[in-house]
This record gives C-alpha cells, structure tokens and sequence, in this order.
C-alpha cells in the first residue's frame, strides 16, 4: 500500500501529544516554568569554559545522593556491624565495590570541583555587587561540603574513622568553659560509642544533605534572580548605581538561553566529571576500609582523607602556643572574612589581571595547601613505629667497625632510636639523619645528646647504662663520610699543631 | 472615588472588607494574633522534648563506677602494659568499639599508674616502646617518658591518668569517659 494512510496517523499521533502537552501546561505552566529557569537568558560570554565549574558540582552533588542512597541499602550504621557491612560491601555484594568507589570518587571530585568552583567565581569577581548572596550561599555550600566529606569519613567506620573521631574530640576538648559538654555532645555520649556513629550518620544522610538542598535552591535562585556574573572585562568597573542597568543592557543586546544555547560547555565537562569518576573508580576502586575500629588495636598510623591533610600537617607544625588559637579562633576569622568579602570588596575591578591581590591570595592558598598536604603525607614528624626492627641498616655502616661500634649499632637499633633517626634516609625523619653525625658533634657532645636529650629528643639518661652509651657513642662517632674529617672541639688545638706545621714548611 | 484594585484589576477583598464592617476586620486581626501567639506557645513546647532529647549528652554528667583491671599480680613490677576494659556505659550494640585500651604501669609494690592511651595533643593512639621506655604517637610525633611526662614533640602536657585503687588484690580504676584537655582526669 502507499504511505498516504500513515500520514494521517502521524498526524494524529502529533496532535494528540500536542493536546497532552497543552493540557498539562495550563495545568503545570511548564512553559513559562521553563522561560523563568533552564532557558534563562545568559550574557552570550558567561557561556564559557570557565563557567563549567558550578554545574560540575551540582552534578557531583546528584550522583552523592544516588550512590549514597543505594549504599544506605546495605550499610549497618552501628558500633559493631558498621564495619562488617563495609566488608560485605566491598567483597560480596554485587557491584558493591563499585557504588562504594563512585561514592568515594565522588566526594573526591566533588570537593575538588568545588573550590575550581569558588576560584573562579574569586576571580573573576563574581561575588560582588549585586551578587553578595550569591557567593554567602555558595560559602555556606563549601562549609556543608566539607562536613559531608568530614562525616562520610566517619561512615567509613575503620580505624581512620574512630582515630579521626578522636582528633575531632581533642580539638573540641580545647574549648574554654564548655569543652567537656560539647565534647560528650558530638560524641553522643561521654566516649566514642555506637551512638558516636549514629549521630553522625544522621547528620551525615539527613542534616547535611537537606540543608546543602535548600542551599543549592537559594543558590540557583540567585543565579536566576541576579543572572549570572558577566565575563568580565580589564577596566570595566562594578558601580553600585549604574550596574545592573548595565547587566540588563548586555543581555538584551547579547543575552542567550541558557538552555539550550549556553549550556553545551556544561554538558561537555557533566560527561568528563562523570567519565573521570567511573575511571578512578574502576582503577582505583572504593578507599578501605582499613584495620577495624577497634580501640584496643594500638598498631594504626590515623591519617585523614586527602582533603583534610594540611589540617594534620597545620596541627603537627604550629608552635605550641597558638595550637589551641589556631585550631579554635582561626577557622570562624577565615569563614567570617569569606562572608564578608562581597561587603568590603564589592565594587570596582572585576578581571584579575587588574587585582593582583586577589591572584597572590589564590597562589598563596593553592601553594600553601599543596605544601602542606605534602607534608601531611609524608608526615615527616611522625616516628616511624616499625624502623627500628624492620629498617635495614647499610652494609657500609657495619663492615670495618670495632666490636665496640658494632654493640653500638646494637643499641641504635633495640632502643628504637631509627623510629627518629634514619641512617642514609633509611628510617624516620623526625631527627636528623645519622649517616654523618660524626662529623657534627664529638664524642662528648654525643655522650651529652643521648643522655640528657633536647631539641626535641627525649633524655635516654635513666634507659641506658654507662657501657651502652659508651658504645653508642663510639658507633655514631664513626658515621664519618668517607673523605671527611670528623667534628673536633673547638676549644682544643687543630692538629697538626703549628709548630709542626711550621717544621713541615721548612 | 474608585475603588482599590489590585495589580489584575480585580477589587481588593480585604479593602472591601475593611469598608464593609470594622467588626470582622478587628475579628480577623484577633484571630491573627491568637494564631501566631498560640503558635510561639506551641513552639515553645515542641522545643523542649526536642532539644531536651538532641542536647542531653550536653547536659549528662555520667555517673562512673569502679572497674575491675584484675589481680595485680598479672602487673609485673617495673613493667607498663597494655589492659583492656569493657566500657562500663556501653550499649549491646557497641560491638568492639566498647573495649576500651589503656596502660597499666607497676613501679613497685602496690604504686600503679593508669594511663589513657590517648596523646593529649590531638586524642591519637599512644604506643609503648618498651626497650626506650618511651609512649610515641603516630600523629604528630608526640612522645612521652615512662612516667607519663612530656618527652617531646607538640603535646601540651603529660599523658591522662585513670584514678585508680586496689581492692582486695585488684586493681580498679574509673573509667568510661574520652579524656580530652577539658577534662584531664578520666
């Protein structure tokens, strides 16, 4: 038959729809729904590769909640099962594996997106006028991200997570007047327990997760009420009376839909984000769960996750005396300050090429923070608990020494002093290496560091006795680089003396 | 005079209301304010089991009980070991989160010293070394002498004591609790 009787069919077919659609939009107001959010208009330059970073997160934040519920299927939030359901996760559930590593991967992504995110909003001075709540939402966001990250690590309830537990105590012990009670109040009780996780896991599913929500409503209408921030130009002033006439000429002259003409860059970097965490998740797979949370286990090394890592590293290499400052007043000033940068800074330059301040503040905090995570990885602070039995020593630190040295070397290694000290990088690093101390300190001044301690090393005087020094000094006095001299006291005579060197002129 | 209209053009109810009669504006007005007053009440209540119920590990002060370590003789003299308590305050559900680790010292006789076995820098696991004689932390690199004082590293002060006793042969200490800087005696 011919295609003629189809068409009409087709038609039909369409018109139907048609109808349907009709109806529910004078119903729904779909349409002017629409107009008012995803088609949007846009100034024709903010659909660029640098305005990617927001949806980036947005889209982190909806595959958190997927991967997050389906884990909420299986996991047990309790003291003693926590642990046991992460197992079944990782090992035997089908693709357990994999939702816990897109859960992990995704917070990883999503926390790095995010400060992509608030740099570029920083530099290109999205946060002024008139878009102060704008940027004091998105500060809020930030802070809710980090809990969720903090929180997610206790859901990972390994002995990282009750260590971890335990850092965050400690440092909420250092409140004045009402440490102890906000102390028993995080923990749910006056000691890491089952109800410590419960807690957390509430807030971790239904306190953070509603109000980063809400949050992210505020936000978007934000984005719509004061329309997203220009590309912004070198020279090009924010003025408080004349701006938003400005923006609204920009968008009648240039302005596009965001959907669908502006919003191709987002979709284009929604499929890497989405491709980069399937990658790292099928590569890498989910992290840990480590040793189990059992507190009587004192053989763990607690680290943090990656991105609390230059906290470790702040809490390890800040002087005494400003610890409890800087753990306790130092994060509400910095918080305080981000809330009031659209106040104090909310006019003038928007392009960084004409506010260097703003570019030295991003270097400074990028170098700092990858400085510091760093160090928080290889916490050279740290003693390492296995050098002194498992740490090799070099074969050129043992042959040609006297018996002596050799009892030396003996008591180096069985009074753990390589937990601090390594030999030719060998060992900790929270002393300095011994492989030349001979050629630092003398004999005396050896004699006197073991025994009375200081700079940081505790006195050995009481743990050894006077033959075990003897030969421990006699060991390190040896540990002279080939072609040096070893260290000699100052107050003696050099050697030759001068009149032998004078006689060897003649 | 015309009368007021809102921004479609339709006539204002509540403007022809008020021109209709005083009585159920101020009736309306009443109602209004019983509603939101009623409201604050009821709000005020709804606070109190909820906070009540949210802040009570704020406000609990618990109640410690002796716990039995066992016979001293398992101590030896001039030794420090590891002992392992059940949290006096646990839950059926605590599962091993409730097996509480601290360090026993024995110097002589009946002179004990209990240490939690948290760093009081920043609350991490203590190990005992017990050739150097020496608690390190794996943290920030605390460490402390055999007596519990500070040897080096960042702690702000010795390692936390349990109070402790002994009892017909026993050692008994009072246990239970984090210790943290405010609240160094466990």
């Amino acid at each position: 038959m011919s295609k003629s009787p189809h068409i009409p069919l087709q038609k039909q077919a369409m018109e139907a729809a048609r109808g349907v659609f009709l109806w529910l939009d004078d119903r729904l107001k779909i349409t002017n729904l629409w107009e008012h959010t995803g088609g949007h208009m846009i100034p024709k330059s903010s659909a660029s590769w640098f305005y990617v970073f927001g949806s980036a997160t947005l889209l982190c934040l909806i595959l958190q909640l997927v991967t997050g519920t389906l884990l909420a299927f299986v996991y047990v939030p309790s003291g003693a099962e926590a642990y046991s359901t992460l197992e079944y996760l990782t090992y035997e559930q089908p693709l357990g594996w994999f939702l816990r590593g897109m859960h992990y991967w995704g917070s990883e992504f999503m926390v790095t997106i995010m400060f992509l995110h608030m740099t570029q909003v920083f530099l290109f001075g999205a946060y002024k006028y008139p878009r102060e709540i704008t940027w004091i939402s998105g500060c809020l966001l930030m802070l809710i991200t980090l809990g969720l990250a903090f929180t997610g690590q206790v859901m990972r309830f390994d002995s990282d997570a009750y260590w971890g537990l335990g850092i965050g105590a400690a440092i909420v012990g250092r409140v004045p007047f009402f440490g102890e009670q906000l102390v028993h109040l995080m923990l749910g009780g006056p000691i890491i327990a089952s109800e410590t996780l419960s807690r957390f896991f509430a807030i971790h599913v239904f306190i953070l997760p509603g109000s980063i929500l809400a949050l992210v409503a505020l936000h978007l209408r934000m984005v719509l009420t004061k329309g997203i921030n220009e590309y912004p130009k070198p020279g090009h002033v924010v003025v408080k009376e004349t701006y938003e006439k400005e923006y609204a000429a920009i968008i009648k002259k240039e302005g596009i839909p965001f959907a669908p003409h502006g919003i191709g860059k987002d979709l284009f970097a929604a499929a890497i984000v989405i491709g980069g965490i399937l990658f790292f998740t099928a590569f890498f797979g989910p992290k840990g769960p480590s040793a189990p949370p059992f507190p009587a286990i004192t053989d763990v090394v607690p680290r943090p996750d990656f991105f609390f890592m230059w906290i470790f590293a702040v809490a390890a290499l800040m002087p005494d005396w400003m610890e409890t400052f800087g753990l306790l007043a130092v994060p509400p000033v910095v918080i305080l300050v981000l809330f009031a940068l659209p106040f104090f800074n909310g006019t003038g330059e928007k392009h960084f090429s004409r506010r260097p301040v703003a570019v030295i503040v991003v270097l400074l905090v990028y170098t700092a923070f990858g400085v510091l995570t760093y160090l928080g990885i290889t916490s050279p602070w740290s003693p390492e608990m296995r050098a002194w039995s498992a740490d090799i020593t070099p074969s050129s630190r043992v042959l040609g020494r006297s018996p002596l040295e050799l009892q030396g070397l003996i008591v180096l290694q069985n009074k753990q002093c390589r937990n601090c000290h390594a030999i030719e990088d060998i060992g900790g690093k929270r002393g300095p290496d011994l492989a030349d101390v001979g050629m630092r300190l003398t004999a005396p001044q050896l004699a006197r560091q073991v025994i009375q301690g200081g700079g940081n090393m505790p006195a050995y005087g009481k743990n050894l006795s006077p033959y075990q020094v003897d030969a421990l000094v006699a060991y390190l006095s040896s540990m002279v680089p080939p072609g040096r001299k070893p260290a000699r006291d100052s107050t003696v005579p050099s050697y030759p003396a001068p009149e032998t060197a004078l006689r060897g002129s003649q | 005079m015309e009368d007021p209209k809102n921004n479609d053009g339709k006539p204002c109810p509540c403007a022809g209301d008020a021109a209709e009669s005083g009585n159920k504006a101020s009736r309306r007005d009443f109602l209004l304010k019983l509603g939101v007053g009623l409201n604050v009440v009821a709000g005020g209540l709804v606070a109190v089991p909820i906070l009540g119920y949210a802040l009570n590990s704020f406000a609990e002060k618990p109640d410690l009980q002796w716990i039995d370590l066992g016979p001293i003789d398992q101590f030896g003299e001039k030794t420090t070991r590891l002992a392992v308590y059940d949290n006096p305050l646990k839950r059926s559900w605590d599962g091993a989160t409730a097996e509480i680790p601290c360090y026993v010292r024995r110097t002589t006789g009946e002179d004990f010293t209990v240490f939690a076995i948290n760093c009081t820098h920043l609350g991490c696991p203590v190990r005992w070394f017990e050739e150097s004689r020496l608690f390190m932390c794996p943290c920030h690199g605390g460490a402390y002498y055999e007596d519990g004082s500070h040897a080096s590293g960042p702690p702000p002060r010795g390692l936390y004591t349990y109070e402790h006793k002994i009892a017909t042969g026993r050692l008994l200490i009072k246990g239970g609790i984090l210790p943290t800087l405010a609240n160094p005696n466990v």
